[in-house]
């Protein structure tokens, strides 16, 4: 590994579906223990992007590095290799509602690492109590929790694996202000505490000022604009201030279909 | 307006989608014989896909036993042939009826369930996670089911059998004069082991078509609760027509031997 190297780089990342063009040549770096937000409105290829990068998609053009090694094309056992530094946090938590908390927490320890039962519970239940829960919530199923409390299992899941890289899919999307909160300040808690790597989406800026050293704003495909988050403010960017600011009035226009 | 366009884009949609099945096809069937094996899930199907499936299956092969019998009767009697009745039903039972009628009643409640599960994971991003969790769909979800349905399909078939002409035993016995011992030993007697185990071939044929729909259109499935409807009824639909295709050809194949 080059020291010095971008924990993930993205080198003109080209992605369509049929006609329509998702990333127009993606250029993004994020460096060791950095928490980069990309901001970017509804269907502008925010999470084809993160998924992209883990190989869930696989883009037409580009190239993307984890570590200095290019990931692209990889598949099978190396692209299973790779894919440990990572963990995500899913927009709607995707817990498996089959399966209680802390199965759930412990999946990737038993599914993917082959670790036994027992001790992944005891790592299950250490991880719950790092994003604020009681061993009692471990038994519950996903079913039985609010948004805020499942989006908490999933935090606890992707940490569960010691990862080096986490991804959050919009965070704080679809929770009150007060568990958004909540939300932010474990997010920010363990980037810091962990000294992992985060690459977070959002449409919500609050949320993004806060968990963010660094943020890019994604527009039609493109980066248009990647800054330290304190100045996001004076980027002299009409199309950042029309985004960071809510206006409806500006040179960002609403497509109508996804 | 060229009339040729919409001719081709209906071929290459359709080789597109044959292609996208089968590289699902080949990714199933690797998974289902390379280890690991995830044992406990796959008796946990066994008992959703299969035990489960026993009182839909078994009903409906006594009714068909029963009204084979009836049919049969009515026909054979028009040449004074009556006393064929129970080796016709057992026939039937077992080469053609018992294997089919299983078939679709699985399609009905397996390919169902399997589809709307994983349909429902997918829009979920539950699929994705379980990538993002370093554990692969395909081992984790696909071949579970897929091997569940091809090792129980075969038993289901072979208790469908039995209780199929258990069904036409009823029937001849009470209401159309036929001796107990009589019918089962013409019935016994008269079937070949190749009979029963053509029937047994198909069953397991029809398991795996049942299980792979149910997969391919739950993988595929899109949007929201109108796409994991819509991949349901896909997944129903194109098995039980592939189930009455592959009848076709595997009987034509096994009529050979």
């Amino acid at each position: 590994m080059a020291d010095g190297a971008p924990k993930v780089e993205l080198r003109g990342v080209k992605k369509r579906f049929g006609p329509k063009v998702v990333l127009d040549g993606v250029n993004l770096s994020i460096g060791k223990g950095e928490s980069l937000v990309v901001i970017g409105g509804s269907g502008t290829g925010k999470s084809v992007m993160i998924k992209s990068v883990l190989g869930i998609l696989h883009p037409e053009a580009g190239q993307i590095f984890v570590d200095g090694e290019e990931v692209t094309h990889l598949s099978g056992r190396g692209r299973d290799e790779y894919l440990k530094k990572f963990a995500m946090l899913f927009q709607g938590a995707a817990l498996f509602d089959s399966l209680s908390v802390w199965e759930n927490v412990a999946f990737g320890l038993v599914q993917g690492r082959g670790m036994n039962r027992k001790d992944a519970r005891g790592i299950a239940i250490d991880k719950l109590g790092k994003v604020g829960l009681g061993p009692d919530v471990a038994k519950l199923y996903p079913s039985e929790l609010s948004g805020g409390m499942q989006k908490r299992v999933g935090l606890a899941r992707a940490i569960a694996s010691d990862p080096e890289i986490i991804f959050f899919d919009e965070p704080t999307t679809g929770l009150d202000p007060i568990m958004a909160d909540v939300i932010n300040d474990l997010i920010v808690s363990t980037v810091k505490d962990l000294g992992v790597t985060a690459l977070s989406i959002t449409h919500d800026m609050v949320s993004a000022r806060k968990i963010s050293d660094r943020i890019a704003m994604l527009y039609k495909g493109k980066i248009i604009w990647d800054g330290p988050t304190d100045r996001i403010d004076e980027t002299g960017n009409e199309y950042v201030d029309q985004f960071i600011n809510g206006r409806a009035e500006g040179p960002i226009k609403m497509e109508v279909r996804a | 307006m060229n009339i040729f366009a919409p001719i081709g884009r209906a071929v290459l949609n359709f080789l597109a989608a044959a292609g996208r099945l089968g590289i699902f096809t080949g990714r199933a069937v690797g998974h289902c014989v390379r280890p690991p094996i995830y044992w406990s899930l796959l008796f946990k199907q066994m008992f959703r896909v299969g035990w489960l499936s026993l009182p839909v299956v078994g009903m409906t092969a006594f009714f068909t036993g029963g009204v084979l019998a009836l049919q049969i009767y009515i026909g054979s009697s028009r040449y004074g042939a009556e006393g064929f009745v129970p080796q016709v039903v057992a026939l039937g039972i077992c080469r053609e009826l018992g294997p089919v009628i299983a078939g679709l009643m699985f399609a009905g409640r397996v390919a169902a369930a399997i589809a709307a599960e994983i349909g429902t994971m997918r829009v979920t991003e539950q699929i994705d996670a379980l990538t993002t969790l370093a554990t692969n769909p395909f081992k984790y979800l696909v071949a579970p089911r897929v091997l569940a349905a091809v090792i129980t399909m075969p038993i289901l078939v072979a208790i469908a059998d039995a209780i199929g002409i258990l069904g036409g035993y009823t029937v001849s016995t009470q209401s159309l004069g036929f001796n107990g011992y009589v019918y089962l030993e013409n019935s016994v007697n008269f079937l070949t082991n190749q009979d029963v185990s053509s029937g047994l071939i198909k069953a397991a044929v029809f398991g795996f078509i049942v299980a792979l729909m149910g997969c391919y259109h739950g993988f595929n499935s899109k949007g929201g609760a109108q796409g994991v409807g819509a991949a349901t009824t896909d997944a129903v639909t194109s098995s039980m027509i592939l189930i009455l295709a592959a009848n076709y050809i595997l009987t034509s194949l096994l009529f050979e031997t």
